[in-house]
């Protein structure tokens, strides 16, 4: 009988379960923060009534576990809420700032996973040589500096002295997919500077381990030629911890995108997420974060459940 | 019958193998002179670190990592390897040249099917095609006497035993008919009664195909059914080769006549009628939903050897575990002088912890490498004796003679510096700093060279003697308990199959499975595997 099913179903239950506990803590973080909505819009001079009035109308006042299970109920009905500060449903809020994350997201990893492994393979199969540290200097010094400044640096020259790209990324429907690539493409591209490293650094480091293997050994003596040692006998017992890793890197792309986008003003979710935090705006403070979460949570269980069905002992029981 | 002198198919000429720095380097063969002719099969025999295995590989133009060829020559059918570019070696290797490993399990890739993996080299070599290379592996497989020979190989290596994997890498070393097989120790890891079936399965098809061999281990008695000539080496030098009979009837060097001399050991029983310092009965034990251990019942005289005896997953260690409290078994007890004990250690008296006390078989990770010599026995003596200052030094000290290890020159080494076999005796020093009564040695020889091993085994049975020690002695080999046993225990499949006198086992064994045992020994006749097969 293969264990799979069972392995996954446990996966799937400890992702729930990791879900409610974030979203716990995420309310109990906003908790903490001194002031409410209320004290935000009404500054400094309100009186304690008009403020309590505020609150009222808002829910504000009610014991926080309410607000807590109240929240939580909408949640599972599919109710994120409406914006405190400005009324409107959050799920609208959310939509298109999702679409625009998860276009960037994406387009960073399809161009940053590829690069990563293949630059992993080849520093793999030629370790210790000058190709090796060469993609090993590289990687490591782009991880090194602050993402701010990789996209300053990367806006400096290709924006402002070759004129390649627009410094800024601003996106709508209105675009065509190409206009949109070609207008994302540094803040992609910061992105995949920025994850590259140790996607790559990890896939060369598994391969490696497996290349000490008496299998690989045994490839060697069977005259198989060493790309195909690499791509046919090491990759696929290196899986597990590649997938893992770049399932960590795949949802930095889409949570850790803040200060990118930031800097390129790109309509994502990263900046509703710090103009909430500042509003003090609970519900899209937590749906936001509530989101981020899910996406970790879902790229992990995802990540374990194909390192587990990459495995032939698990597979086959 | 020919009288033109044939040219040898594999002729090595003062190779020179080296490792480490180029400036100082660690020589690992030194010159060494190796023939073989078409269809002759070699035997290597030496102890770890002789360079058998270096040998071999160098048959085939290849080296390991850091390891680079320094001088001499390999000229395999007119070609001379070691002057060949890697793609041009590439070409011979699985297809002229073939590799047989120890380990059939670490050395099938767990991600591809056998099938898969057999059929690799004659596509890749473009001996056959992919389907005609399929048939001739099942051919292969059945002639290799695998169940169900047609399926076999779309399992995953996981999904086969290690004596059906070590059938199926022969298989696939004859992929492409290769002129030279290198089979390196391949029964090694086998148990004796899947042994003697892979190694009758082995000769036959080399004899059936014509193909010369070099057949390296450490077993003699091994090497002496599957060589026509034997080589002996030692520290990366001939010692001596001979034909195969000559050799084991006339050995002309000492080296060799001391490797032959370490099968003799064998001191007198002693009876065991002693009252019994361990008592087991009904033991019946558990890994989760696995019974291991069933119905054990089983006293262990004092002062005296009980050894049990069984082929991996018979549940010897698990009885060992359960003595010690390590598993608490599912039903069932362990008595101690008379006395029930509790099921888990946590519970025993520390003073009874003291009293069992065992010594593993891979003393490489049952020591702490980090620690000296000094701080792996002053522990045990600080905490089970409460010593110190001078009288833990001088008990140290003590525990280092009862080694026969000069403490002035050992107590400040480090574990990594020490050699297996003082590896191993460190193990025991340890132990014994506890002052135990009762000592569970579980395969404690089987990862070491004979000589040494030998050496182990006198110094564990001088021990029992001076310091009245009831020892349990797990093994899987039957020359050991030959060598050791007063008492013999035979275990299989969790069930104790026979016990008795060692005499009485070794001289008239009542169940048919103990006979089996016993006859799946090699034995140092070259006539023995056809006998008994």
């Amino acid at each position: 009988m293969s264990p799979v099913p069972k392995l996954i179903l446990q996966r799937l239950v400890l992702g729930v379960v990791t879900l409610f506990l974030v979203s716990a803590l995420i309310f109990v973080g906003i908790e903490l923060q001194p002031g409410d909505l209320a004290e935000q819009i009404l500054g400094q001079s309100a009186t304690p009534d008009t403020l309590a009035a505020w609150r009222a109308e808002l829910g504000l006042d009610l014991p926080p576990h309410v607000r807590y299970l109240n929240w939580l109920g909408g949640v599972m009905q599919g109710d994120l809420g409406n914006s405190l500060a400005s009324r409107r449903p959050v799920a609208d809020l959310l939509s298109q700032r999702l679409a625009n994350t998860m276009f960037l997201a994406g387009y960073a990893a399809v161009i940053s996973v590829p690069v990563a492994v293949v630059l992993g393979l080849l520093a793999a199969l030629w370790r210790n040589g000058i190709f090796d540290r060469g993609v090993n200097v590289g990687a490591l010094s782009a991880i090194s500096m602050p993402e701010f400044f990789v996209a300053y640096v990367l806006i400096l020259v290709f924006s402002i002295q070759l004129g390649w790209f627009p410094t800024l990324a601003r996106i709508d429907e209105a675009q065509s997919l190409g206009d949109a690539l070609y207008r994302c493409f540094l803040p992609a591209l910061t992105l995949m500077l920025v994850v590259v490293a140790h996607m790559m650094r990890m896939t060369r480091a598994a391969v490696i381990n497996v290349l000490a293997s008496p299998y690989i050994e045994m490839a060697r003596l069977k005259g198989v030629p060493r790309w195909r040692i690499i791509l046919r006998h090491a990759l696929p017992n290196a899986a597990a911890p590649i997938i893992n890793v770049v399932a960590l890197n795949l949802a930095y792309l889409i949570v850790g995108v803040v200060v990118v986008e930031a800097v390129f003003s790109y309509p994502g979710m990263g900046q509703l997420l710090v103009d909430a935090v500042s509003s003090r705006d609970l519900p899209v403070v937590q749906a936001v974060g509530l989101f981020f979460a899910a996406t970790y949570v879902t790229l992990n269980v995802l990540a374990d459940i194909l390192s587990i069905l990459s495995n032939p002992r698990l597979r086959r029981g | 019958m020919n009288k033109t002198p044939m040219t040898p198919l594999l002729e090595m000429r003062g190779l020179r193998l080296e490792a480490g720095p180029v400036k100082s380097p660690t020589v690992i063969l030194h010159g060494l002179d190796l023939t073989l002719r078409r269809g002759e099969v070699l035997g290597l025999v030496g102890e770890s670190g002789a360079g058998k295995s270096s040998a071999g590989l160098a048959a085939m133009g290849v080296v390991r990592d850091g390891v680079r060829f320094a001088g001499g020559s390999v000229r395999f059918d007119g070609v001379t390897l070691t002057d060949l570019s890697p793609a041009k070696l590439r070409r011979l290797l699985g297809r002229r040249m073939a590799y047989v490993a120890q380990s059939a399990a670490a050395s099938f890739n767990p991600a591809h099917r056998v099938l898969d993996q057999v059929t690799e080299a004659p596509v890749l070599h473009q001996t056959a095609s992919r389907s005609q290379a399929q048939q001739e592996a099942i051919a292969l497989f059945r002639q290799m006497q695998l169940p169900d020979p047609d399926q076999i190989g779309l399992r995953y290596p996981h999904q086969l035993s290690g004596g059906q994997l070590q059938r199926a890498m022969t298989g696939m070393a004859m992929a492409c008919r290769p002129d030279l097989i290198v089979f390196d120790e391949p029964t090694t890891a086998l148990d004796v009664t899947t042994q003697i079936e892979v190694l009758g399965a082995m000769r036959d098809i080399v004899e059936h195909f014509g193909t010369a061999a070099i057949y390296i281990t450490h077993d003699l008695a091994v090497v002496s059914q599957m060589a026509d000539r034997v080589m002996v080496m030692r520290d990366g030098r001939e010692v001596e080769t001979q034909r195969t009979r000559e050799i084991l009837s006339d050995p002309q060097q000492d080296y060799t006549r001391s490797l032959w001399a370490v099968r003799s050991l064998e001191r007198p029983a002693k009876p065991a009628d002693t009252p019994p310092l361990v008592e087991c009965r009904d033991l019946t034990a558990a890994y989760g939903e696995v019974t291991v251990l069933k119905d054990v019942s089983v006293r262990l005289p004092t002062g005296r050897t009980t050894t049990v005896v069984g082929e991996s997953g018979s549940g010897k260690t698990t009885l060992a575990r359960v003595i010690a409290g390590l598993l608490p078994p599912v039903s069932g007890e362990v008595l101690w002088q008379g006395q029930p004990l509790p099921p888990d250690y946590a519970r025993r008296d520390p003073a009874l912890l003291q009293d069992i006390q065992m010594i593993y078989q891979m003393a490489d990770t049952a020591l702490n490498p980090r620690h000296t010599v000094r701080e792996t026995l002053t522990r045990p003596a600080r905490f089970c004796r409460g010593l110190s200052g001078r009288t833990l030094e001088a008990r140290v000290r003590e525990l280092m003679d009862l080694i026969e290890m000069p403490p002035g020159q050992f107590l400040d080494r480090r574990i990594p510096e020490l050699s297996g076999g003082q590896k191993q005796r460190i193990g025991i020093a340890r132990a014994l700093a506890a002052e135990p009564k009762f000592l569970i040695c579980d395969e404690v020889t089987s990862a070491l060279d004979q000589l040494v091993a030998q050496g182990i085994l006198r110094l564990l049975m001088r021990l029992q003697d001076e310091l009245d020690l009831t020892l349990l002695f797990i093994t899987h080999d039957l020359a050991t308990v030959r060598a050791v046993a007063d008492q013999v225990v035979i275990m299989q499949q969790g069930r104790i199959v026979e016990q008795g006198p060692r005499q009485q086992i070794f001289d008239s064994p009542q169940q048919a499975y103990t006979r089996r045992l016993l006859d799946a020994v090699p034995q140092m006749d070259p006539d023995w595997l056809s006998r008994v097969r």
